[in-house]
């Protein structure tokens, strides 16, 4: 995970579903590359087409709400998504990105389309470097934020299995 | 001795804690997991990615685990078949013999039918709607692929401790007045966000005498105010419907009665009117009489949330010996083979038929916008589900209002948003 996030934004405003995000008729595919020609398409149309690597969704409250797809967040990830700060995240899709390595970041930041916002997640300090103004993110938990430094639940689970400091129910 | 709610008990036992606090991290136990159609695959994969990796290769315990097809069945897109062709595949060689395919019905139907659900377990599914396990009294919440496959790797997964919420319900409403406008009705005042990361437990007497199908249509739709998980203490009905569907032992929680809850909401439904959440989000309700004559192209009965045989029943005793409005695609799908086999021995189904409803096998039907009928671009759907979302049902420039079966009937009928005008019983 890298320490300091720098990148483009999007903004989206409240209740954000999952139904927007990756609508369920595109769910059945194993490629990453179809879900992530539908991202967002039920919010804004061009946003598949336009998302570039490295760009960073601002949004309002309740980001991800409805289904447990875990496609809704790979397929933001997988578009280029590297971060997404929100006033507060439905929790099943909070907890889908972090899974995932994806940083969800809880903060109320004013931002505009294309304005260059920058995330300290260590110091927990949000800037927005085209309008000069700062903010602060409400601090992951110990362990949440131990899962997205590994780069997700899986590596973090197979680290601890190796070191021995947990069981291996196998 | 820290005073504890149901789903704080029933967390502490599934940590082997004595007790547990609100925003504490716990590994739980977990006593069962279901994935259906949709996420089978995305979790067998990551569980082979785990299992490539140095994991597990083979399932905590295969008794444990219940495979659902009710997303896309049967398959309508050669996706879908690939899905459960994975599926089906992976459930044989790892000996999961608890895989329903052949629209046995919705996985949140089947599970309490076939008796996998009893009080006090940790039941965890990858589908939102798994909190409507509550009914009975379990903890229930849902979760995606990457967490369920750790919970097939290792049969265990974490949980904070939610923060609770107590919403008490009490009255008896009357004429056309269910579960479903109660649930709507406080998802309207307590809002779509208003429950996020908590517990919500239903209490009052509405909740301790409504039969298991009410009390699941409540806790279904939990998660649409974000909330964790909702639970209820089992009622005489809700054991019985347990013991009638499993000779195994369970443990039933109750809540110290001086535990503690961040919010207390209380709700008298006596005076209640039917509930339309109108769209685009499900806090958006309004009474029935304020959206009347909402021109409307499909209605649907069914679903996780509405599609039980209590449901169907009402929406005939609506019909009658009337037919669907000619501009109206009226689709019905039960929620379950159970369900579908009584209705149809009582002769609902036949009614459904005969008004020139289009009855389709049990499964979640259209209601995510994937299969057995979806909405053009400007089409409007009433229905008995749980979302109404943009886009949820079809294109993105279509609209769902969301409402009990009583009034989803008198809509088709109609061809507009309309309110049943004959008398019903005490609709709880």
């Amino acid at each position: 995970m890298e320490g300091i996030i720098r990148g483009r934004v999007w903004r989206f405003g409240d209740n954000v579903d999952t139904d927007m995000i990756i609508p369920g008729r595109y769910l059945r595919t194993f490629s990453l590359d179809e879900l992530a020609s539908h991202v967002m398409e039920g919010a804004r149309p061009e946003f598949a087409s336009q998302v570039r690597k490295g760009d960073i969704i601002v949004a309002g409250r309740n980001f991800g709400c409805g289904s447990s797809r875990e496609q809704a967040p790979v397929a933001l990830k997988h578009a280029g998504v590297v971060a997404i700060i929100a006033e507060s995240f439905a929790r099943i899709f909070y907890r889908n990105a972090i899974n995932i390595g994806l940083p969800v970041i809880m903060a109320k930041v004013d931002a505009d389309d294309g304005d260059e916002v920058s995330i300290d997640l260590r110091s927990g300090q949000i800037r927005n470097l085209t309008a000069g103004s700062e903010y602060r993110m409400k601090p992951f938990n110990d362990y949440m934020l131990s899962i997205l430094e590994d780069g997700g639940l899986v590596n973090h689970y197979l680290k601890t299995i190796d070191t021995g400091i947990s069981g291996d129910e196998g | 001795m820290v005073k504890m709610n149901m789903t704080e008990k029933i967390l502490a036992e599934a940590a082997g804690l004595r007790e547990v606090t609100p925003g504490e991290i716990i590994e739980a136990r977990v006593d069962l997991a279901m994935t259906h159609d949709g996420t089978s695959p995305p979790t067998i994969r990551t569980f082979r990615d785990i299992a490539s990796r140095g994991g597990p290769a083979r399932v905590w315990d295969p008794e444990r685990i219940v495979m659902v097809f009710d997303h896309n069945v049967p398959a309508n897109t050669i996706g879908a078949a690939e899905f459960q062709r994975v599926t089906r595949e992976f459930a044989r060689e790892q000996g999961i013999v608890n895989i329903f395919q052949n629209a046995a019905g919705i996985c949140h139907q089947v599970l309490p039918e076939r008796g996998f659900v009893r009080p006090g377990m940790v039941i965890v599914g990858a589908d939102s709607h798994t909190c409507t396990y509550g009914a009975f009294g379990a903890f229930a919440t849902g979760m995606g692929a990457t967490d369920m496959a750790m919970v097939f790797a290792t049969g265990k997964t974490w949980f904070m401790v939610p923060e609770a919420m107590r919403i008490e319900v009490t009255g008896e409403p009357e004429g056309h007045v269910y579960a479903k406008d109660v649930i709507l009705h406080i998802i309207g005042e307590i809002g779509v966000d208003g429950a996020t990361y908590r517990s919500v437990e239903f209490t009052g007497d509405t909740i301790e005498s409504m039969d298991v199908s009410g009390r699941m249509t409540i806790c279904n739709m939990a998660v649409e105010m974000g909330a964790k998980n909702g639970i209820m203490e089992p009622n005489r009905q809700t054991l019985d419907y347990v013991r009638a569907r499993t000779g195994r032992e369970f443990r039933v929680y109750s809540s110290d009665e001086d535990s503690q809850y961040l919010e207390d909401h209380h709700f008298d439904v006596s005076d209640l009117e039917p509930q339309v959440a109108c769209p685009d989000d499900v806090d958006n309700v309004y009474p029935v009489h304020r959206v009347e004559g909402t021109h409307i192209d499909e209605a649907f009965l069914g679903s996780c949330t509405n599609g039980r045989y209590e449901d169907l029943k009402i929406a005939a005793e609506v019909i009658g010996d009337r037919r669907v409005h000619e501009d109206v695609r009226f689709i019905v799908s039960p929620a379950s083979r159970e369900i579908y086999l009584k209705a149809l021995e009582d002769g609902i189904i036949e009614t459904f038929i005969r008004a020139g409803a289009i009855v389709c096998n049990p499964g979640c039907g259209p209601c995510l916008g994937a299969h057995m009928g979806v909405l053009a671009p400007g089409e409007v759907s009433i229905a008995t589900t749980n979302r109404n979302f943009r886009g949820r049902m079809g294109d993105p420039a279509s609209s769902v209002y969301l409402a009990n079966p009583a009034v989803v009937a008198e809509s088709a009928i109609e061809g507009v948003i309309s309110a049943p005008q004959q008398e019903a019983g005490n609709g709880c």
